[in-house]
């Protein structure tokens, strides 16, 4: 090319610097344009100076910055069918080789391209998307303090460039998001260097949610957002319930699971999975070493603290619309969501006013109005699970929410002539049994306080659960046992009718209402599994059932946080519904420390005054999502 | 500004079933999702729609899926570019090889040094690039500025419009419509619009015209025909 190598290129005065940057223009003009006339030398040459990517000594570097300024200049000459191959160069070269002098003028170079032509937008767009992703080499070392000063560097500069793009041509908003959709890592099991691809797939998505609340958010935030939530779910999803739970030997539980046995050894390629682990425990350890789970994990992790500095400023409310909608579209209808629903959770704790209210009613809308029986179980599962976990829900608002549950409920029965009938009654047996399920977490606190008390009361209890539909005996055995004790208790509801359970944790009558997706067994606001997620974000305003206070149990402080020890087996020990009783036996032990605790305390009993509780009848809730009566393949 | 236009359509919207709840918000939905979008039937951009009249009956269509069709009337507001049209933008970025205009918004426009007319010098301060006319010194184009230019050409996937400065009338609106002691010949007078959205400026002639369509019309034909052999 033999071009001298002139000033800089900054322009303080007008005519004489400009004046050699122009001389550089026309020179790679001239190379542009005589490559259709045959002549590709000088042409060849600029190719080669972009491909020029490793290890570039300084006047390395300043000729390859002087080619691409004089290239910015040129681009209304670059066309696609002669140029293919600089063009190809170009939109090939990753920012994280270069340093800060190449990455801003090629960044400059793809603004410049973008705008010139429309032809031109889509693969520029790609380009700068496809820099969102560290190369595999560079990953270690980025993982490290000094690490991070260089990921800075390239990404602001890449959303700078996007956004500039978007300044020039404002209908390339929308084909961004379809860029970043379909660029979006999708493959998380076989991956040779699994860690590597964690780390590259967490900062896509850190782009993701910066895109979301960068400067062009108006236009592409509420994309960006429902893509992290499809995500979450496909990781979700991904997750195989045998990863999560190693429990064999209840009784019947995994009867129907035979048939998926093969499916399920053949789909698991983790062979970590240890099936002589202890039974009835649930197995962390296997989850733990489960590649799709950390990174689900590490992504909500992510996803909550992008909210947190949404609510910081205080732009919570307009990402709330857009996670709400998303939820109902994609979570709600994912068949057995296992935790990405968590997110929504956490929205809400964030803001329990607003949000939590917000997500409340809007299930409870959905439940009532919606045709679709299936969701409108979903709805109202999500609602029951909601309610008993939030503890940043008051206690006015479940009171008020479960009225309305109630009303609805009344209404049904009231037009019903009927009698119990599992399948056609469905929506109405799953409303009964979300009413019960939030009434064994709440119901002491709610008679705590009288004006609640009065409103517990006054609500039709009775009518709805003693119909001819008999609710009692369709919804699920356990918490209808739960239920009436705590009623029995607190003066609530009595039944003449003695139910004998036989400690069952489902029935033929609640399979049956619960349908082929067991939505008689669906709690999706259970304990979440993923280690990160619960220990920093959720456990603070999660309600165990092991701290609820029961209308039938001594009136002892609420246990301490201590309690919540970094045992997850006795964590999940107390939601875990046992069947032989065997293995409460922890949990007996458990409880007998507490009976002394609240013995020495002596505190002074409430009106509906039961302060004993045996272990024998400790009664378990049945609040872990049980995958154990529908196949997989479903 | 030319290329803006309403029109009356007749449209038919097919409405699937499950939304029969809601015709109504089914419809609105439906035309919504023509926005901003080139549109090879109106051969144009809807910007914008206006429901006139629907139909109170709707037929069923037979097959696997019963789509009713309900027959509709619209005002539709198009953007309809056409080469050697005269469009009005905003500048939002300068260069010396180039200069980005968005137009209407949502529409953005190119215009290449080659494209340009000589009378216009690029000239850079303080790192801030203007042009600025060799004739009439106060005639300048800046970041902020609104300019009148003429269409080459547009490209409807991305509604990307490649303009020009060459022809005398384009240039710095503010220039051209207000100062009217340098103002030549030909009048500029937007298209009447039924909505009456868009301004209509009237330049006082030199010449005292009256204004009447067909002269109007003939004026710019005889541009037209001028601009085409200059090229």
């Amino acid at each position: 090319m033999g071009v001298e190598l002139a000033h800089n290129g900054e322009c303080h005065e007008m005519e004489d610097v400009n004046f050699s940057d122009s001389e550089l223009v026309y020179h790679v003009r001239d190379a542009l344009i005589s490559v259709q006339t045959g002549d590709s030398d000088s042409y060849h040459q600029l190719v080669g100076v972009m491909h020029h990517s490793e290890r570039l000594a300084p006047d390395e570097v300043a000729l390859l910055v002087t080619s691409l300024k004089a290239l910015s200049g040129a681009v209304s000459y670059i066309d696609n069918v002669h140029h293919d191959s600089l063009l190809n160069s170009i939109f090939g070269m990753s920012l994280w080789k270069y340093g800060p002098d190449v990455m801003d003028a090629l960044l400059e170079l793809i603004i410049a391209l973008a705008a010139s032509n429309g032809k031109y937008v889509d693969s520029c767009l790609d380009m700068l998307v496809s820099n969102f992703m560290p190369p595999m080499y560079l990953v270690n070392t980025l993982k490290q303090p000094r690490g991070l000063a260089k990921k800075e560097q390239v990404l602001s500069r890449v959303h700078t460039a996007l956004e500039g793009i978007v300044d020039l041509i404002p209908m390339a908003a929308s084909r961004l998001s379809s860029v970043v959709v379909h660029r979006m890592p999708t493959t998380f099991k076989k991956d040779l260097q699994k860690d590597h691809l964690m780390y590259r797939t967490e900062v896509y998505v850190e782009n993701i949610l910066r895109l979301e609340s960068g400067a062009i958010r108006e236009f592409v935030g509420s994309r960006m957002l429902m893509a992290v939530v499809d995500m979450l779910i496909e990781l979700d999803v991904a997750i195989g319930w045998d990863d999560i739970l190693q429990d064999d030997s209840c009784k019947g539980i995994f009867a129907i699971e035979l048939e998926d046995a093969d499916e399920v050894a053949a789909d698991d390629d983790n062979d970590e999975n240890d099936y002589a682990e202890l039974p009835r425990t649930l197995n962390r350890k296997s989850l733990g070493k489960n590649i799709v789970a950390d990174l689900l994990d590490s992504l909500m992790v992510q996803t909550f603290e992008h909210l947190e500095s949404c609510a910081r400023n205080k732009r919570l409310g307009e990402v709330f619309e857009t996670l709400l909608d998303s939820f109902m579209l994609t979570i709600l209808n994912t068949y057995k969501s296992k935790f990405a629903q968590f997110v929504m959770f956490y929205a809400c704790a964030l803001d329990p006013e607003k949000c939590g209210v917000k997500f409340a009613n809007t299930l409870v809308d959905r439940f009532v109005c919606s045709d679709n029986a299936v969701t409108r179980m979903s709805a109202v599962a999500y609602l029951a699970s909601y309610l008993a976990r939030a503890k940043f829900l008051s206690a006015a608002f479940v009171a008020s929410t479960l009225k309305r549950l109630v009303d609805w409920c009344l209404e049904y029965c009231e037009t019903q002539n009927g009698e119990m009938n599992p399948k056609a009654h469905r929506v109405f047996y799953s409303g009964c049994q979300a009413i019960m399920y939030v009434l064994c977490f709440r119901m002491r606190s709610l008679m705590d306080v009288p004006r609640l008390k009065s409103q517990l009361l006054v609500m039709p209890l009775g009518p709805v659960l003693k119909h001819k539909l008999d609710p009692l005996k369709v919804c699920l055995p356990s918490i209808v046992e739960e239920f009436l004790k705590q009623a029995k208790a607190a003066y609530l509801l009595t039944t003449s009718e003695t139910f004998i359970f036989e400690d069952l944790l489902e029935s033929d009558f609640s399979r049956d209402f619960g349908g082929l997706e067991r939505l008689d067994m669906f709690f999706p606001f259970d304990p979440c599994l993923l280690k990160k997620c619960d220990r920093g974000y959720i456990r603070p305003n999660f309600v165990y059932w092991k701290h609820v206070r029961t209308t039938y149990g001594s009136d002892e402080e609420d246990s301490s946080d201590e309690d919540i020890t970094e045992d997850f087996v006795v964590v999940n020990g107390e939601s875990f519904m046992e069947e032989e009783g065997a293995g409460s036996l922890d949990e007996q032990h458990l409880d007998l420390d507490e009976f002394d605790y609240a013995m020495n305390k002596m505190s002074i009993t409430p009106k509906n005054g039961f302060t004993y509780r045996f272990g024998g009848e400790q009664m378990q809730m049945p609040s872990r999502i049980r995958p154990s009566t529908t196949p997989e393949s479903l | 500004m030319e290329g803006l236009s309403v029109s009356d359509a007749n449209l038919v919207v097919y409405v699937h079933p499950s939304r029969s709840k809601n015709v109504s918000q089914a419809i609105l939905r439906e035309l919504s999702s023509l926005l901003f979008k080139f549109n090879e039937t109106f051969d144009g951009v809807v910007l914008a729609y206006a429901v006139n009249a629907l139909d109170k009956h709707a037929r069923i269509l037979s097959g696997v899926h019963p789509y009713f069709c309900v027959r509709l009337k619209a005002n539709l507001l198009l953007f309809s570019p056409k080469p050697n049209m005269l469009l009005e933008g905003k500048v939002v970025k300068l260069m010396r090889e180039s200069i980005h205009v968005i137009v209407l918004g949502f529409s953005s426009a190119v215009i290449v040094d080659e494209d340009i007319r000589d009378e216009f010098r690029y000239k850079s301060k303080r790192g801030e690039g203007k042009y600025v006319s060799r004739v009439h010194k106060r005639h300048t184009i800046k970041v902020g500025t609104i300019i009148r230019f003429l269409v080459k050409s547009l490209d409807e996937e991305i509604l990307h419009i490649s303009g020009s400065l060459i022809p005398d009338h384009t240039g710095s609106v503010g220039w051209l419509d207000g100062d009217v002691k340098n103002s030549t010949t030909e009048s500029n007078k937007k298209r009447k619009q039924p909505d009456g959205e868009i301004e209509v400026q009237e330049l006082g002639i030199a010449s005292g015209d009256t204004h009447s369509a067909n002269n109007d019309r003939g004026i710019k034909k005889k541009k037209k025909r001028r601009n085409a052999e200059e090229h």
